[in-house]
């Protein structure tokens, strides 16, 4: 590598061939100028004031003026090459350098720290307002009630006969004292009694929420779980509206494949009454129906406790539980992993349900 | 209900190879669930046959013990042994040690053969032992999976029977039989017999059906018998308490004669426990007709029979030999010497029969269903009389069952029965009910035929008289769940099919969509789940302690909460007034499980009780209560506010490269209150707080602008987390969620966005040390005017420079005119101004 050439000669502006080889030694230079600062001492040798081109060029002011313009050709044209070959190499080289940080800025993405905590749903609680907007998608409404009710809410309303051994079917716990009449609600039914008693006609709500059971908890049974209960009161609603009305919510949430099936059963507020099975093709030990709720038409009496005449209006009222349809639908095996409260059953669905 | 399928074959078309399955999945279509199949046959397979002890020979041991060396004949003398398997001896003769001996030679036993199977999964094979090779065993009824006794093999002589050697002995004890189990809801009673089950059987297949009632002589009419008197001064809701009493009289029976093996196989398989000839009658006519009934030792009564309301506080000792306090509305079967019975729950232990009983009364009486619930209730005294009294039994059965019980006396027990008989009572007027046409069709959307529901009630056993326009039904006398038009067509839907009713989607009018609360609560939720916190649903039963700890801010002023009467456990009583406790619970379970980083949370219902609880009385059902009695059981139920809590402890995210985790501290809990503010539009006031389950100088106070407190937020108590056996410097919140729901603006009035120069200015006050942050911030807004936009704290500091017990706060302002450039003079003067009113207010200095 050659730098500056102390003492060289410099060549006359007019000799071309000598001023060709002052090109042809910078360009030389220039292309094996192999980094940046390689580069910028080419250049200071090549074209700095002390170099030969240089040097020539300032030679031009001192000829004769018939000269000057060949010169100023050559001088140009040659400039104008080194010039170039510098920009074309400063070029390269930048691009190179730009590349050459960028994979030395490399990282392990598979390393990457989690900085944000992920929060979740608890299934229970997002299947639950899946329900709800299937139902608000036809134009259902959404009905809420206290918890803690009144037994008269709780039971009476419903056509629970005080001493009539389906008070027994329900297991409930009782509030003190006893002769407030006070009970943790059995079922969301107390919610259908306020809906009817507080609604303009015709109704139709869907009631979800949480209910109480004395059941000790184990892999099937817990003593606080969820259900949704649907009411409808129209005129010359039948049977068969409330089957649709099931098929309907059955195909929403499990496809449309889904099929039900209705198995004469006994509720006190419902008359006809019917067990409603769903078809599970995917059930462990083979498809098979699963027992998925109670229905029926509501008994009259339930009516007339609501002060609904049922000479001219008639309704159904469906309910099933959040957790049965979460354990089959979502092949969750034991009823504690929905009540303990492991994070890892929350943080496994995340938000999704 | 278990039904064996031999019984239910005797008044039923069972198919002769249907199982218990098949006869489950038909009654299931009219609404029996099923529950379960017995079956022998699952545990126990042959060769089991009736043997005969030819030969005992005594071998003493040396551990002490004596065996019998047996030579048992099995097959008839003279015939081979057509069986063959390793272990069958060729000859008929099996050679058996046995180590009981209650049996003698010449004895008929039952011998399981090597190749059976006895239930717990034991093979019986021909093996070496005591010096034999025993091929089989003489069995026990205890072996045979039949009964607990198994001190002694079963002598066949002694349960009756005196069968040909050879003879199939599963055969013979009724060992191929099966029962199906059902379950049958609380409003059909008559399910409760062989006989209303084998109706069902007939309407679920379409086939015949024989009543067993039908079966039975019963006289004309009954008198002269047992003295009966029906003295119920106190009927509950009018009905007396009993309204037929029939008694029959069997004299010379013997009671101690075995139990017909065929009926003790019944019994046994309906899940009945053998235990007298008498007894064991007296079950078998109640599962066969439904109707509970009782025989009494004749010689041990005093006197005639009164039935009547007890006194209070007279007692009686039961059947299970428990003394029992009676109360003024237990209805009681007594006589000269005081109660020998609680009418349909359970009789007396003194006029049972026992051994030595040769006389028989026999009771077949029809209670109360009200009268009987209560007793069964009152005396935790669930039997099976009482669970049929209690659903309604027949009226019209009471003489048919009686005289069944008086047949199997005379003809298995050897007695005679006396012609004299007592029936006295009267018969309810029979339910009779108007049935309109076209009711059934308009209320399950089948087009019902007048042959489906004339010939479905018919099957019922109703009686159908055509009326124009409608139907007059009268229901059969043992289905007392039959009273209204609604009952008639629920069975006309349920014996047609239910799956013949057709779908069609009601529409609804056209609603409102979900609430705005219902709505806000939603928004809440998902925003903490999106802000990183977890989820859960934790039981709202706690112990008074942790109520009275979180429930209220000052400690020592107790928390009312509503008590449970009958709890899970007594440690969790109370409903929860607080969410607190339960995340608590859950977070020390994740603890437990290796989960230490965990930041939860939950919205849930607290339960407040105020000065009402609850109503006295109980409108009755059926009729819309006034709408003042409505407006008490209203204003009965306690306030169950929404609250959400939430509870950090550990880090906020796991350890990684380049990553330091940080703990979770106080201002996480109050920034995670104010994403809760902020998702609803609410602008939260935090100031300093008191709260006895935080952490005295780091709980925040969460206000609304109205100065309404809804909650709290900071670190828990340290002592309590020590307590607790939580990690230090937990942290939690709990807000008040419907109270900031109603806090939210309906509509939101949109803010002028000026677009003229921003002119921001930064001060930094001296106050003393105690003063709050955020107090002097709210003072720099009042006294800066309308030209702020707004104001940030950015630093506090405290140390060089700083007098003592005073500390630094910078904030930052940012003015900003609605109309104009601000000039520099104008934002200094709103500065100075807010500056102004720190001063004013804390004495603040500007550095």
């Amino acid at each position: 590598m050659t730098e500056t050439l102390p003492g060289a000669v410099v060549p006359n502006p007019l000799d071309e061939a000598a001023i060709t080889a002052a090109v042809d030694q910078a360009v030389a230079a220039i292309a094996a100028a192999a980094t940046l600062d390689e580069l910028k001492a080419v250049r200071l040798a090549h074209t700095g004031e002390k170099s030969a081109l240089s040097l020539a060029n300032r030679e031009i002011g001192a000829l004769p003026k018939d000269q000057k313009a060949a010169a100023g050709k050559l001088m140009g044209a040659s400039r104008g090459r080194v010039n170039k070959a510098l920009a074309d190499r400063t070029a390269e080289l930048e691009a190179e350098n730009d590349a050459r940080i960028l994979v030395e800025e490399t990282v392990d993405v598979t390393a990457a720290p989690r900085r944000r905590r992920a929060g979740a749903r608890h299934p229970l609680s997002s299947l639950q307002d899946r329900v709800a907007d299937i139902f608000v998608g036809m134009g259902w409404e959404i009905a809420e009630g206290p918890e803690v009710e009144s037994e008269w809410f709780n039971f009476d309303a419903l056509n629970f006969k005080p001493d009539h051994p389906a008070r027994d079917m329900q297991d409930t716990f009782f509030v003190e004292p006893p002769e407030a009449h006070l009970l943790m609600r059995t079922h969301t039914s107390p919610v259908q009694v306020r809906s009817m008693l507080e609604r303009e006609l015709p109704i139709y709500v869907l009631c979800p929420g949480k209910v109480f059971r004395t059941d000790e908890l184990d892999a099937t049974h817990t003593p606080v779980f969820h259900q949704f209960e649907g009411l409808a009161i129209d005129k010359k609603l039948s049977m068969a509206d409330l089957r649709g009305t099931l098929e309907h919510f059955a195909r929403q949430m499990f496809g449309d494949e889904a099929q039900i099936r209705l198995r004469p059963n006994y509720f006190p507020f419902t008359e006809p009454s019917a067990e409603l099975d769903i078809w599970h093709p995917g059930a462990k030990g083979g498809p098979s129906w699963i027992e998925w709720g109670g229905c029926g038409m509501v008994n009259p009496n339930v009516l007339r406790a609501a002060g609904i005449d049922p000479d001219v209006y008639s309704g159904f009222a469906f309910g099933m539980g959040i957790e049965r349809t979460l354990m089959f639908r979502n092949e969750v095996g034991d009823m504690r992993d929905m009540i303990e409260g492991d994070v890892r059953f929350s943080e496994h669905f995340g938000m999704e349900i | 209900m278990r039904i064996p399928l031999s019984w239910l074959r005797e008044f039923a078309q069972v198919p002769a190879g249907a199982t218990a399955e098949d006869v489950m999945a038909e009654l299931v279509k009219v609404g029996f669930e099923e529950e379960a199949v017995h079956r022998p046959t699952d545990t126990l397979q042959g060769p089991v046959v009736v043997g005969q002890v030819l030969s005992i020979v005594k071998e003493p041991q040396t551990n002490g013990k004596t065996i019998n060396w047996c030579q048992v004949r099995v097959v008839p003398e003279g015939q081979q042994q057509s069986l063959t398997g390793k272990g069958i001896d060729p000859s008929g003769v099996q050679g058996i040690v046995c180590g009981a001996h209650n049996f003698v030679e010449g004895d008929k036993v039952v011998v399981t053969l090597p190749g059976a199977v006895l239930p717990g999964d034991f093979h019986i094979s021909a093996r070496k032992t005591y010096g034999h090779l025993s091929a089989g065993m003489i069995a026990s009824v205890r072996e045979l999976g039949i009964g607990e006794d198994h001190d002694g093999i079963l002598v066949l002589s002694r349960i009756g029977l005196d069968p040909e050697v050879g003879t199939d002995a599963m055969e013979l004890l009724g060992l191929y039989d099966q029962a199906a189990e059902i379950n049958v809801t609380p409003d059909r009673g008559y399910a409760f017999s062989i006989r209303g089950v084998a109706r069902e059987y007939a309407h679920a297949t379409g086939t015949s059906f024989t009543d067993p009632a039908s079966k039975v002589q019963v006289p004309e009419a009954l008198s002269g018998g047992f003295g009966v008197k029906l003295n119920d001064d106190a009927p509950i809701y009018g009905k007396p308490g009993c309204d037929r009493f029939v008694a029959r009289t069997v004299r010379g029976v013997d009671a101690t004669r075995p139990t017909p093996p065929w009926m003790a196989s019944r019994l046994r398989l309906a899940g009945i426990r053998s235990i007298s000839l008498p007894v064991d009658i007296s079950n078998y006519v109640m599962l066969e007709l439904g109707q509970p009934n009782h025989c009494y030792d004749l010689d041990k009564l005093a006197g005639d029979i009164v039935v009547r309301r007890a006194t209070a506080g007279e007692k009686i000792t039961t059947l299970d030999d428990k003394e029992r306090t009676l109360d003024a509305e237990d209805l009681l079967i007594t006589d000269a010497s005081g109660p020998i019975g609680i009418a349909g729950v359970m009789g007396g232990a003194h006029t049972e029969v026992s051994d030595s009983t040769t006389n028989v009364l026999v009771e077949a009486a029809h209670f109360d269903e009200v009268s009987i619930a209560r007793s069964r209730r009152r005396h935790k005294l669930p039997s099976e009389a009482s669970k049929r009294f209690e659903r309604g039994v027949d009226w019209h059965v009471a003489d048919v069952a009686a005289q069944r019980v008086v047949d199997l006396l005379v003809e298995f027990a050897g007695g005679t029965a006396d012609a004299a008989g007592t029936d006295v009572g009267t018969a309810p007027d029979a339910v009779t009910i108007d049935l309109p046409a076209g009711y059934p069709a308009a209320r399950i959307g089948i087009d019902f035929t007048e042959d489906h529901i004339v010939t479905s009630l018919e099957d019922l056993g109703a009686v159908v008289e055509k009326n124009s326009g409608s139907h007059t039904v009268t229901a059969p006398s043992w289905r007392p769940d039959l009273e209204t038009k609604d009952d008639l067509t629920e069975e006309i839907a349920r014996l047609v099919g239910y799956d013949q009713i057709p779908a069609t989607l009601p529409v609804a009018p056209p609603g409102r969509g979900l609430t705005r609360v219902q709505q806000q609560r939603r928004r809440l939720i998902q925003a903490l789940a999106d802000a990183g916190l977890t989820e859960v649903l934790a039981y709202p039963f706690v112990s008074k302690a942790a109520n009275d700890t979180f429930g209220t801010p000052t400690e020592g002023t107790g928390r009312t909460a509503l008590k449970l009467a009958n709890p899970i456990s007594e440690e969790h009583g109370f409903l929860r007034t607080s969410i607190l406790p339960g995340l608590i619970e859950v977070a020390k379970r994740n603890h437990s499980r290796g989960f230490r980083d965990l930041a939860l949370f939950e919205a849930g219902l607290v339960f407040l009780p105020g000065e009402q609880l609850g109503t006295a009385a109980i409108p009755p059902l059926g009729v819309k209560p006034s709408d003042e009695v409505l407006d008490g059981l209203y204003d009965g139920v306690p306030d169950q506010p929404l609250h959400v809590g939430a509870l950090l402890t550990g880090h906020d995210t796991p350890a990684a490269p380049g990553h330091t985790p940080r703990a979770w501290d106080w201002a996480d809990a109050v920034d995670v209150a104010r994403v809760a503010g902020d998702v609803l539009g609410i602008d939260l006031v935090v100031t300093q707080g008191r709260h006895q389950a935080f952490h005295p100088g780091r709980a925040a106070q969460i206000a609304l602008r109205t100065g309404e407190v809804v909650g709290y937020a900071g670190e828990l108590h340290p002592k309590l987390l020590a307590a607790q056996d939580m990690p230090a410097r937990s942290v939690a919140l709990e807000l008040n969620a419907d109270a900031l729901f109603e806090a939210a603006a309906d509509v939101i009035v949109a803010r002028h966005i000026s677009t003229y120069p921003v002119a921001t200015q930064d001060v930094a006050l001296v106050v003393p040390q105690d003063v709050p942050a955020g107090e002097v911030l709210a003072a720099l807004r009042e006294g800066a005017g309308e030209l702020l936009e707004d104001v940030a704290l950015f630093d506090v500091y405290a140390g060089k420079g700083i007098e003592d017990g005073k500390k630094s706060l910078a904030f930052s302002l940012r003015f900003r005119a609605d109309d104009r450039t601000l000039t520099a003079d104008e934002a200094s003067a709103a500065r100075e101004g807010a500056v102004a009113a720190a001063h004013e207010r804390f004495g603040a200095v500007q550095r």
